[in-house]
């Protein structure tokens, strides 16, 4: 208790003293942190360290792990069969070809032909998906001017301050959907005949479900879409809640690049390899204006989904990376072995005298 | 105290302060004259309640430091908030993010400003509170004023008036500045401990006026009114101007009367005084000065890092914008389905300028998640739970004080890594100002058996050293079995030495048990119980204890309890002495005007006999004659002058019969000095009646005589009878170190660190220390730089400054030419050379040769020079800078330091209250700085980095994706993703990584202090690594955002046929970063406690567990994500997979790279971290310490630098006589 550090050399003498002992001990030692091993940084850990062992073992691991799903992947993308089928130039007339967006603003029949050969068998059900290029989707004018309040509910009919300037018909009544994106709604459509049998194409279920049930209402009815002055794409049946209207939920999912496909429809049948499709398709959209490719593409899928080599490729490369890895590590493991927590590597023994 | 005995002392009160011998004050001068600006100050004397009107009212005396109250809490606090770069950006940008051109809503950007802020705010909000509290602690103590009527009572401090009367009780801290008017002793005086003012711990005299010293009851201030004229506040504690005007008579005050506020009052029973200075305008509260604040080295590169970032930021806002602007004006009027332009001119094909202009604000606010908004909190609460650690490190709480290590501020704790010179104050920090009693010498007789501190620790050292035996000494001294070589006996002799020493050791840990007696820890029976009587040279004994006994000012304080008395000496060490002599028997217990009384065990031990001698003249101790004596008749009639001083000087006086053991006394004294013992010679003279006599005439004229000269020939006359003198011995006397300063010094020096004491103690204490400490040691060249004042020359000044100059410009010459590596300097300065050499035109030269030199030591220095010093060595050397004190004195010192350490545990606050880290003892800095600073530091820095890393790789991903917007400005992730990714996501590993990491465990710290270096050589936070974890950004933006990109570009994403739109490939997107940036900060730890892996892993299941709730709330508030996880998402095998590659290819490289780092070229805490793995410390124990021997910094200081030089120069020995021998013993060797 006496303590060392009084400042004078006066021995104390009885007052100090009697201070000294009439603190109470517990006061003192209140100030004593406790002991536990989580404030004196003590806790059990592990404390893993990167030896050769470790490293070459993990870098095997990933070799072991990522070959296999690169092969599989690469299978799986080869089974999927797809028809891709570019056509904004071939269905414009020869004629109109110098002016292809006069003709596609012109009104008056726009019907095409076109003729698709199966070169491999393709397995129901077949994807049927329209790709645009060079369409902005994504961009944050476009993706902004949409009323989701007003899509799910008929209340919200007026929440429309997102939509300019597709809000309101030049009489200053709602329109229903509003916005760029419904506005914009894809217009082109075809349809399949397989040796002149129609090819019935299924456009239910194209959308996400919980978008049909919860975003698009069931009661929500367009109205005054697409009356005004200037069309910008499909027009829409009236009398068709917009939780059944599938092309438009599609639409309304903007995509991420400016590169696309949407789902437009099913063909439930099988189709055989040989088998010559012919579509007839009516070319309404104007991609013209921004040199946008149109393409309409039959697509199967895998578990993996469409036609992708480049996530086996990718596994491929990386699971192979690793294995170059690992061996480059083996050699120095066994070339120029170091021993490990041999002290000669310390800087001390190193450089001495290089402090 | 009983009030008899206060009578008592009252009695003879004059001897207490040598009235009798010293020269009073000069009473003759007038009252001031003064007026004008500066001395407006008017107190009306007991009349208090005249100053509560103006002008009279003055400063209340409450005293407040805190930063704010209640109503400027807000505007202050806020205001401090955005006085960062990065909160003011924020701060426009969530006032931006208001207006449509923000990319996302508003909340996404002011949720987690708020967040931030206040939290920061609530810490401010904390700890002003405590500083609040600490302020009401003072302000409600209780002080005895007078309240009318002669009738005192308590009241609070704060509501002390100007003009109060107060009454302040023993060891009392007095409330304010007060004018004393009278104490319990008769004739006024009182003593006072100025401790928390100037840091000194000796006691000071303060006098009041003859004319008050009436007042000394309650009653007495019934009536009384007086008029004080003084100066104004001002900051000067040492001087005071002002008269006290009562009774119509006018008294000059000076700073004699004068009591301030915070220092306490000792040894008087109670004083009254007048409040002249209250709260603010007290002297103490006017030298506070605001400590600044300061800011971490990390913290000042962390900004520059910010500001790249920013450029960075600008940079691709730029981009982006123009990009956008080009857009705008050549395809957007293409792309009909925007139907361009809009009516805010955001999409203006006509006016691409203006709309580019726009975007730049949506892109500098877009791109904001570059500068890592949570970057400032987080380190703010990573420094605050690193605070906690130190506070309850219970390795740094001293048991004895009961005080904890307290990181008072915590933004420096990484700081404590990079610390390249430590500044120390030596009172109080290195040393305890205890003096202990340990040897002496007499007659040539070396007595005394226990080591010092520092012997204890060298021997220590020097044992662990030789246990495994060195190889190269091993080389000389173990051929030993087979020959009987003539150097063969010096090993051995070395092995005994040590034995010894092993054996001094064990002596010391028991006696450490037995209740100590303070200040004396002298052990050897040959002097103890009254044994000296059968010693030859019996009479130099016991002339020895009589000069011990006799020879000092000191006053006798009977201790009622144990009937034992203590001393109220003048220094440390002269008390030191009393009590020696009372342990050998010789107890000074009584002092009246002319004797002095001591009780002799002697002739007999058990029977005490009380003598009288009677003192005659005094001669007094001044630090110009480094010596004192006092004449004295003893019982027999005899004349005696005992005599007690500097060796050197005494020497020079001795008579040539006086010499007969100089040559042992002086061996001795080189001993003790080595050691660290503060030492003094002792010797006596017989004068014979005449001689005595005429003498006295001389020396009564002298004190008597009138004019300045009074002291020249006052020293004049003393000379003359100091001569002829007989050397009786010498005295060692401990200046106690605190405990385990050497081993701390030692450990410090090891890991690399430079220890500069400043010290204000005189030049040979300062050594004496610097021994004690191994800062000096033995064939260590002393360069000592001082001004021998030239009065005779010109320009006395310019004359010294030459001079200075000179000595050292030799003393660089001469160290560029020193040869030997082993060569180590000191450099010794003291205060009034320091004011030379500290000038602008001389200070880089004295730098760079304190630079050179081992140790440095600055005595007799100011306050104001400590802080001088500080910054230069701070500024000079652009090194990290430590300074650790412990009295007021150090306050300068501390603030102007980079780290400011406070000694606790001892009264004085002030040094404490400045510092930024206190601890109770010094050693504990050993532990601050190896354990805690490196850990910080490393954690600090690491985490900063992974800062950068994680944000560059977010914020990166939202620049690419925007190019292949049209630059339009859009997210790929929905805005509640980007709130949660710095606030949740990222957060909480980053701050587990900054609390818990740790390299090496604490013990191999402490191991292998040369770790240590990591932080002063900045290797974790060198540019090289701040880019690479950049780079690393880079790489993990580029690999998420394509790989994601081009696996999701056009085909179905799952086998139900749907194209991922935008919401699916942002989630997939921010899924791969969550995880890469959590694997990435997993690698980079290498310490996991379950904290660490539940907060990484439970951050991954934590997107995942919001990804799922987000989706599951109904799509007003989900929007895209609606359900998005598990309609979508979960089911297809693409998402993980996806997840999978990318989290591997991003850590891919950093893997790889720590991988063939260690591989190739490992650094020692990674060889050390293996070494623990493997267990090979336990398996190959002689590696181990090897390898720890090894890992101490090259230092020259220290005592294991010690015990290295003198194994050198053992060595050196030994070669010599090898070398002689010839060819045999080579082939002996080999």
């Amino acid at each position: 208790m006496n303590s060392n550090n009084t400042p004078s050399s006066s021995a104390g003498g009885p007052g100090s003293a009697a201070a000294d002992s009439t603190a109470p001990p517990t006061t003192r030692n209140s100030k004593r942190p406790k002991y536990s091993r989580f404030t004196q940084q003590e806790l059990p850990a592990c404390k893993p360290i990167l030896t050769p062992k470790w490293v070459i073992s993990a870098f095997m691991l990933v070799t072991v792990i990522f070959i296999p799903i690169g092969v599989a992947s690469l299978f799986a993308s080869h089974d999927v069969v797809e028809i891709i089928d570019r056509y904004e130039t071939d269905c414009i007339p020869e004629d109109s070809r110098k002016d292809k967006i006069a003709y596609i603003q012109s009104s008056g029949d726009k019907t095409c032909n076109r003729i698709l050969n199966v070169t491999k068998h393709m397995k129901h059900p077949i994807y049927v998906y329209y790709q645009l290029d060079n369409y902005y989707q994504n961009h944050r004018r476009y993706v902004k001017s949409r009323s989701d309040q007003q899509l799910r509910d008929r209340d919200s009919e007026n929440d429309t301050s997102a939509c300019k300037p597709e809000d309101k018909t030049a009489n200053g009544s709602t329109i229903v959907p509003c916005g760029l994106i419904a506005w914009s709604l894809f217009n082109d459509s075809y349809s399949f005949s397989r040796n002149n049998q129609n090819l019935s194409v299924n456009k239910h279920g194209i959308s996400w479900k919980s978008d049909r049930d919860h975003k698009f209402g069931k009661d929500v009815f367009p109205k005054n879409f697409q009356s005004g002055g200037l069309i910008g794409g499909k027009h829409l049946n009236e009398s068709i809640p917009l939780s059944e209207q599938e092309d438009l939920i599609v639409w309304m999912r903007t995509a991420a690049l400016p590169t696309f496909r949407k789902l437009y429809g099913k063909i439930e049948v099988d189709l055989v390899a040989g088998d010559v499709i012919n579509v007839t398709l009516q070319n309404n959209y104007n991609t013209y204006s921004f040199n946008g490719k149109k393409k309409l593409v039959l697509s199967t899928t895998s578990w993996l989904g469409g036609k992708n080599d480049f996530l086996g490729i990718a596994y491929l490369t990386v699971g192979g990376l690793c294995f170059f890895l690992a061996m480059v590590f083996t050699i120095i493991y066994l070339v120029k072995p170091r021993r490990l927590g041999d002290p000669s590597y310390l800087s001390w023994n190193r450089n001495p005298g290089g402090h | 105290m009983a009030r008899g005995r206060i009578r008592a002392k009252l009695r003879r009160s004059n001897l207490y302060t040598f009235a009798c011998l010293r020269p009073t004050t000069q009473e003759t001068e007038g009252p001031h004259q003064f007026q004008g600006p500066g001395y407006s100050r008017m107190v009306y004397c007991n009349q208090p309640h005249v100053h509560e009107k103006k002008p009279l009212r003055y400063r209340s005396n409450y005293i407040s430091t805190t930063k704010y109250n209640i109503v400027t809490f807000l505007p202050k606090a806020i205001f401090e908030q955005f006085r960062r770069v990065a909160n003011l950006y924020f701060l426009l940008a969530a006032i931006l993010s208001l207006t449509p051109v923000a990319p996302f809503s508003a909340v996404s950007m002011i949720a987690p400003l708020a967040f931030v802020v206040g939290l920061s705010m609530a810490k401010e909000a904390l700890e002003d509170w405590r500083r609040f509290m600490q302020d009401m602690k003072v302000n409600l103590r209780k002080t005895s004023v007078h309240k009318g009527d002669g009738v005192f009572g308590y009241r609070s401090w704060r509501k002390l008036r100007v003009g109060d009367i107060v009454k302040v009780e023993k060891d009392k801290f007095f409330p304010a500045d007060i004018l004393l008017l009278s104490s319990s002793y008769e004739d006024g005086i009182c003593y006072v401990e100025t401790m928390n003012l100037d840091g000194e711990t000796n006691l000071k005299v303060k006098r009041a006026l003859e004319a008050t010293l009436a007042f000394d009851e309650d009653l007495s201030f019934k009536d009384f009114t007086a008029t004080i004229r003084c100066e104004d506040p001002n900051p000067n504690l040492y001087t005071f101007v002002g008269n006290l005007e009562y009774d119509r008579q006018v008294y000059p005050l000076d700073p004699s009367q004068i009591l301030l506020r915070d220092s306490k009052l000792r040894n008087t029973a109670y004083v009254y005084g007048v409040v002249i200075f209250t709260g603010h305008d007290s002297k103490v509260m006017q030298n506070a000065t605001k400590s600044p604040s300061k800011r971490s080295k990390i913290e000042k590169q962390m900004d520059k890092i910010i500001y790249i970032l920013f450029t960075l930021l600008v940079l691709i806002s730029l981009i982006s914008s123009i990009g956008f602007a080009i857009k705008v004006k050549y395809q957007l009027p293409n792309w009909w389905y925007l139907q361009a332009p809009d009516s805010q001119n955001f999409y203006n094909p006509l006016r691409p300028e203006l709309s580019g202009t726009f975007h730049l604000v949506t892109a500098l606010i877009l791109y904001g998640y570059l500068i890592p908004i949570s970057l400032y909190v987080s380190i703010e609460v990573v420094k605050v739970l690193q605070a906690l650690f130190i506070n309850k490190d219970i390795n740094m709480y001293d048991e004895e004080t009961g005080t904890p290590a307290q990181a008072r501020t915590s933004n420096l704790n990484e700081e404590l890594g990079q610390v390249d010179t430590i500044l120390s104050d030596k009172t109080g920090t290195l040393t305890c100002n205890q003096m202990d009693f340990l040897k002496c010498s007499i007659a040539g007789t070396s007595y005394g058996k226990k080591a010092s501190d520092v012997e204890v620790a060298a021997a220590k050292q020097m044992a662990m050293d030789l246990e495994g035996p060195d190889p190269e000494l091993a080389n000389v001294v173990t051929p030993k079995n087979h020959t009987t070589l003539p150097w063969e006996t010096n090993g051995q002799e070395l092995r005994a030495s040590e034995i010894e020493l092993e054996a001094v050791i064990t002596s010391k840990d028991e006696t450490d048990r037995k209740p100590a007696i303070k200040g004396f820890s002298f052990e050897d029976d040959h002097l103890m119980d009254g044994n000296w009587l059968k010693e030859p040279n019996t009479d130099f004994i016991l002339l020895f204890f009589r000069i011990l006994s006799l020879c000092h000012t000191a006053i006798p304080e009977l201790n009622e309890e144990t009937g034992t008395f203590t001393y109220e000496a003048e220094s440390p060490d002269e008390g030191a002495f009393l009590v020696a002599a009372r342990e050998f028997g010789f107890e000074f217990c009584k002092r009246t005007q002319s004797s002095v009384f001591v009780r002799e065990r002697y002739p007999s031990f058990d029977k005490p006999v009380e003598r009288e001698f009677k003192v005659l003249n005094l001669l007094d101790f001044t630090s110009k004659r480094k010596r004192m004596s006092v004449i004295l008749r003893d019982e027999n009639g005899h004349i005696l002058l005992l005599c007690k001083g500097a060796d050197s000087i005494i020497f020079d006086r001795l008579s040539k019969n006086g010499k007969m053991f100089i040559e042992s006394t002086t061996k001795h004294l080189n001993e003790y000095g080595e050691v660290g013992l503060r030492t003094l010679a002792l010797a006596y003279r017989k004068l014979d009646e005449a001689e005595y006599t005429a003498w006295n005439e001389e020396f009564c004229k002298a004190k008597t005589s009138i004019g300045g000269d009074r002291e020249g020939m006052l020293e004049r006359v003393s000379d003359m009878m100091e001569r002829e003198l007989i050397l009786v011995g010498a005295t060692a006397v401990e200046d106690k170190l605190q405990k385990g300063v050497p081993q701390c010094i030692d450990k410090l020096a090891q890991a690399g660190l430079k220890l500069w004491v400043l010290t204000g103690d005189k030049m040979e204490t300062a050594i004496n220390i610097g021994f004690a400490c191994s800062l000096l040691r033995q064939g260590m060249k002393q360069i000592c730089i001082a001004a021998n004042a030239d009065s005779l020359a010109q320009d006395p000044k310019k004359a010294v400054k030459d001079s200075i100059s000179m000595q050292i410009a030799n003393a660089s010459q001469m160290i560029k030419l020193e040869k030997d590596p082993h060569a180590a300097f000191a450099l010794i300065i003291d205060g009034k050379s320091l004011t030379y050499a500290l000038e602008d035109d001389m200070k880089y030269q004295f730098l760079n040769l304190a630079v050179d030199c081992a140790s440095v030591i600055c005595c007799r220095v100011s306050p104001k020079q400590k802080a001088l010093v500080t910054r230069l060595v701070k500024e000079g050397t652009g090194k990290t800078t430590l300074a650790i004190g412990d009295g007021a004195n150090d306050v300068g010192m501390i603030q102007e330091a980079d780290i400011g350490v406070g000694i606790s545990g001892v009264e004085g606050m002030q040094a404490v209250m400045a510092s930024d880290f206190s601890i109770a003892q010094f050693r504990f800095l050993e532990r601050l700085l190896v354990i805690h600073g490196h850990w910080c530091y490393k954690r600090i820095a690491q985490m900063i980095c992974y800062f950068f890393y994680k944000n560059i790789a977010f914020g990166l991903t939202l620049f690419y994706f925007e190019a292949f917007t049209g630059f339009s400005g859009q997210s790929v992730y929905d805005d509640w993703y980007m709130i949660l990714f710095n606030v949740v996501l990222t957060s909480l590993p980053v701050i587990s990584l900054g609390v818990f990491e740790q390299d090496v465990s604490s013990e191999v710290c402490l191991q292998f202090p040369a770790l240590y270096q990591q932080g002063p050589k900045n290797l974790f936070f060198d540019w090289y690594r701040i880019f690479g974890w950049m780079g690393n950004g880079l790489y993990t933006s580029l690999i998420i955002f394509f790989l994601n990109v081009i696996i999701f570009y056009d085909q179905a994403f799952r086998a139900g046929g749907q194209t991922a739109d935008m919401s699916a490939v942002g989630t997939t997107m921010f899924t791969c970063i969550i995880w890469a940036v959590n694997c990435q900060i997993a690698l980079t730890m290498s310490h996991f406690t379950w904290i660490q892996h539940f907060l990484v892993w439970g951050s991954v299941v934590t997107w995942y567990v919001f990804l799922f709730i987000y989706g599951e709330m109904s799509p007003v508030f989900s929007g895209n994500a609606y359900k998005i996880l598990v309609e979508a998402l979960a089911p297809a095998p693409i998402y993980w997979s996806t997840t999978l590659i990318v989290t591997v290819a991003c850590n891919l490289p950093y893997l790889t790279h720590i991988a063939f780092q260690r591989c190739f070229n490992p650094m020692d805490h990674h060889v050390i971290q293996e070494i623990k793995y493997y267990g090979k410390d336990v398996e190959d124990r002689h590696m181990w310490r090897r390898e720890r021997s090894k890992a101490r910094q090259k230092t020259k200081i220290g005592f294991t630098a010690r015990v290295d030089a003198r194994i050198r120069q053992l060595k050196g020995k030994l070669q010599k006589k090898y070398s002689t021998l010839g060819g045999r013993s080579t082939l002996a060797s080999s």
